[in-house]
C-alpha cells in the first residue's frame, strides 16, 4: 500500500454557525496523504488546522465536499463505523495529552486495546512493547499526575501506537513541552514513522515540529496556501 | 463486560468520592432492610401469637356477634348443636362464651369481658388448664396487664356481678387462680377467663357459646347454621392494617434515605460529566461511540449501588445477624398499646427482602445515573476533547 493515498480530501468546506451567520473554517480543501508520510498542517491560530485534523479523524464531518479515510467517507459513516475507524486505523496525540488521571500508565495505554476486545495476554504483550518504544517501562504503575509533561506525552504516543494504526493525528503535540522534551518526542515519532511506516499528520505552528516535517501544508484563513515536500529529510 | 470493567476502574480510581457515595448508599441499604426486617418479624410474631393464642384455624362467630358493639353482646350466643358438639369432642372446635360483667377490685367498679372456656381445651395455648380447680369460688385467670390495672394477684378474691339471660343481676366471688403473660393484648386487657360450664351456669345459657374456635389443622369444618366462619384473612385484618400502616411510615423513611443517596449520585454524575469532558472526548477519540460512553457513565453510577450492597453486606450482615439472634427489645409500656406486640421483636430478613431491596436500589440508581449521562450524547466530541464547557 506504499504511496497509495490513505486520506483523500476533496473540495472540503467546513462551516460553523455563529449566531445568525456562518463562519467558514475550511474553504475548498483538496489534499491527499500517502502511507508513511510525516506531514504537518501548519498555520497560525484559527487557520483551520485542528478542524481539518478532526474531520480526518472522523470526530467531525465536512459541511461540503468529502474526506475519505482508509477508503471510507467520514460524512457517510454511522457513529459505530466512525468509532471503528478511529479504533482500528487512527491514533490521536493531543496537546494536553488527554490521559485518564485515575488510570495507571499501563491502563491508559491498554484502553484502546480493551475497546478492541483483545485477549489479556495479547494486550499485555502489545502494551509492554509500546511502552518499551517510548522508554517508559519503569513507569508502568505510575499515574499521570506522577509524570512530567514529556513523560505524559510519551504515554500518549504509546497509547496512539499500541494498536499499530495506519495514521496518527497529532494536534500541537509539543505545545506544552520544553525544547528538549519536544525534540525527544519528535525524534521518537520520527523513528516510529520510519520503523513502522505509520503516517503522521501534525497540526502545528511550532517551529520545532516544522523542522522535522517531510511535508508541510500551509493553511491560512481556512485555505491551503502551500503544500511542499521538504528535501533532505 | 468492557463497560463494567472500565466503570469499576473509574470508580476505584475516584477513591474518596466513590467511598462517600458508597457509604451513604450502604446506610440506606441497611436501614431499609433493617426496617423491613423488623416489620416482617413483628408481623410474623404477631400473626403466630394471635393464631396460637386466640384464633386457631379460624372462628365461627354467632351470627349476632359483633365485637365492636357491646350492646349486642348479650344476644350474641347460641346453642351448640349435636353435630357441633361432636366436632368439639373430636378436638376440632372449642367453644367460648362471652358476657359482660363488672368486678369490684378494692371496691372500684371495673367493666370486664367475662369469657368462659373449656379448661381442657388444647386448641389454643391459653393456659386454661389452670382453671381446672375444685374450689368454692369460681376459678378465674387474667392476664398480666389486667392484674396490674386491677391490682390483683394470684389467690385474690374479687366480686363479679353480671346480668343473666333473663336480665337479672347476680353476683359471686371469683378467685384469681392464675395470671398469664401473653403478647396478644385482646386476651388480656379487661378480660376475665373462667370455666365455660360455670359461665353457662351463672348466665343460664346451658350448652351455649358466642365463638367456636377451630383447630389450626381443621380450619373451617363446613357451614354451621346460625354461625358464620371467619378465616385468618378476616381475623388478622387489624394486624395486617397495622403492619401496612407501619410499612407506609417505613416507606417514608425509605424515600427520604433513597432521595439523599440518589441526590449524592446524581450530583456526582452531573459533576463527573461536567469535569470529565476531556475524558469523554478521549474515549470517543479512542474508538467509543457516544452511546457507549453514555452506557459507561450510567454503569459507573449504577455500580455505586452494587459496591454499596457489598459494603453494606460486609459491615451490615454481622449487625443484622446479631439483631436477628438477640432481637430488638421493645421499650417499656408497648404492651399497653393495645396491639399484639412481643417484648422482643426478632427481625425476619428473607432472601426476597434483600434481593428486592438491592434490585430496587440498583434500578433507581441506574435511572438516576442515566438521566445526567444522556447529556454526553449531545456533546460535540471535538469540544469534549478540549474540555470546552458545553
Amino acid at each position: 500500500m506504499n504511496n497509495s493515498a490513505l486520506i483523500i480530501v476533496t473540495n472540503l468546506v467546513k462551516t460553523f454557525p455563529m449566531g445568525k451567520r456562518e463562519f467558514t473554517a475550511l474553504k475548498d480543501i483538496n489534499l491527499k496523504f500517502n502511507q508513511g508520510e510525516f506531514a504537518g498542517i501548519v498555520g497560525p491560530s484559527g487557520s483551520g488546522k485542528t478542524t481539518l485534523l478532526n474531520i480526518i479523524g472522523s470526530l467531525d464531518i465536512p459541511s461540503k465536499g468529502e474526506a475519505v479515510v482508509m477508503g471510507q467517507s467520514v460524512s457517510g459513516l454511522s457513529p459505530k463505523k466512525a468509532a471503528d475507524l478511529r479504533n482500528h486505523h487512527l491514533g490521536f496525540i493531543f496537546q494536553t495529552y488527554n490521559l485518564l488521571q485515575v488510570y495507571t500508565v499501563y491502563e491508559n495505554v491498554e484502553l484502546p486495546l480493551l475497546l478492541r476486545k483483545m485477549s489479556a495476554v495479547e494486550r499485555k504483550k502489545l502494551v509492554l512493547q509500546s511502552l518499551e518504544w517510548v522508554g517508559l517501562m519503569d513507569k508502568i504503575k505510575s499515574r499521570p499526575a506522577q509524570l512530567s509533561g514529556g513523560e505524559c506525552q510519551r504515554v500518549s504516543i504509546a497509547r496512539a501506537m499500541v494498536k499499530s494504526p495506519e495514521i496518527v493525528l497529532a494536534d500541537e503535540p509539543t505545545a506544552n513541552l520544553d525544547a528538549k522534551n519536544s525534540h525527544n518526542i519528535l525524534q521518537m515519532m520520527e523513528k516510529l514513522n520510519r520503523e513502522l511506516n505509520t503516517t503522521f499528520i501534525f497540526a502545528t505552528h511550532d517551529e520545532k515540529v516544522i523542522k522535522y516535517l517531510r511535508r508541510k501544508i500551509s493553511l491560512d484563513d481556512g485555505k491551503v496556501v502551500g503544500d511542499e515536500i521538504v528535501k533532505n529529510k | 463486560m468492557l463497560a463494567l470493567k472500565l466503570a469499576y476502574r473509574n470508580l476505584m480510581g475516584a477513591k474518596l468520592r466513590t467511598w462517600l457515595n458508597m457509604i451513604v448508599l450502604s446506610f440506606a441499604f441497611l436501614i431499609i432492610i433493617w426496617n423491613k426486617g423488623i416489620l416482617n418479624g413483628w408481623d410474623q410474631q404477631a400473626r403466630r401469637d394471635t393464631i396460637e393464642w386466640e384464633i386457631g384455624g379460624g372462628q365461627y362467630w354467632h351470627e349476632n356477634y359483633d365485637p365492636y358493639d357491646p350492646f349486642t353482646i348479650e344476644e350474641s350466643h347460641g346453642q351448640i348443636s349435636d353435630a357441633t358438639q361432636n366436632a368439639i369432642n373430636q378436638g376440632d372446635l372449642t367453644p367460648i362464651l362471652i358476657s359482660q360483667a363488672s368486678i369490684y377490685p378494692e371496691g372500684r367498679i371495673q367493666t370486664v369481658s367475662l369469657r368462659g372456656i373449656d379448661p381442657d381445651q388444647k386448641l389454643l395455648v391459653l393456659p386454661t388448664a389452670n382453671l381446672d380447680k375444685d374450689i368454692d369460688e369460681i376459678p378465674a385467670m387474667i392476664g398480666e396487664r389486667s392484674a396490674k390495672n386491677y391490682k390483683l394477684n394470684v389467690g385474690d378474691y374479687v366480686t363479679v356481678r353480671w346480668r343473666d339471660v333473663n336480665g337479672t343481676f347476680d353476683a359471686k366471688e371469683i378467685q384469681i387462680v392464675h395470671i398469664f403473660k401473653t403478647n396478644v393484648s385482646t386476651l388480656d386487657n379487661g378480660v376475665v377467663w373462667i370455666p365455660i360450664n360455670q359461665l353457662q351456669e351463672i348466665m343460664q345459657m346451658e350448652g351455649e357459646a358466642t365463638i367456636l374456635v377451630s383447630s389450626q389443622e381443621s380450619g373451617s369444618i363446613g357451614s354451621i347454621v346460625g354461625w358464620v366462619f371467619k378465616d385468618h384473612y378476616f381475623l388478622l385484618t387489624e394486624i395486617r392494617e397495622m403492619i401496612e400502616m407501619k410499612s407506609i411510615g417505613g416507606s417514608i423513611m425509605f424515600i427520604i434515605l433513597m432521595s439523599l443517596s440518589m441526590l449524592a449520585i446524581f450530583d456526582t454524575q452531573v459533576l463527573s460529566i461536567f469535569r470529565r469532558q476531556k475524558e469523554i472526548g478521549t474515549h470517543i477519540a479512542l474508538g467509543m461511540t457516544q452511546r457507549q460512553v453514555v452506557a459507561l457513565f450510567t454503569i459507573e453510577g449504577a455500580m455505586h449501588s452494587i459496591l454499596a450492597a457489598i459494603l453494606a453486606a460486609v459491615y451490615g450482615a454481622p449487625l443484622l445477624y446479631l439483631q436477628a439472634v438477640n432481637g430488638w427489645t421493645m421499650p417499656a409500656g408497648t404492651d399497653d398499646w393495645g396491639m399484639t406486640i412481643a417484648e422482643t421483636i426478632y427481625p425476619a430478613y428473607s432472601f426476597g427482602l434483600v434481593a428486592g431491596t438491592t434490585l430496587l436500589v440498583l434500578i433507581t440508581t441506574t435511572i438516576v445515573s442515566y438521566i445526567p449521562s444522556r447529556r454526553i450524547s449531545k456533546m460535540k466530541p471535538t469540544d469534549a476533547i478540549r474540555g470546552k464547557i458545553q
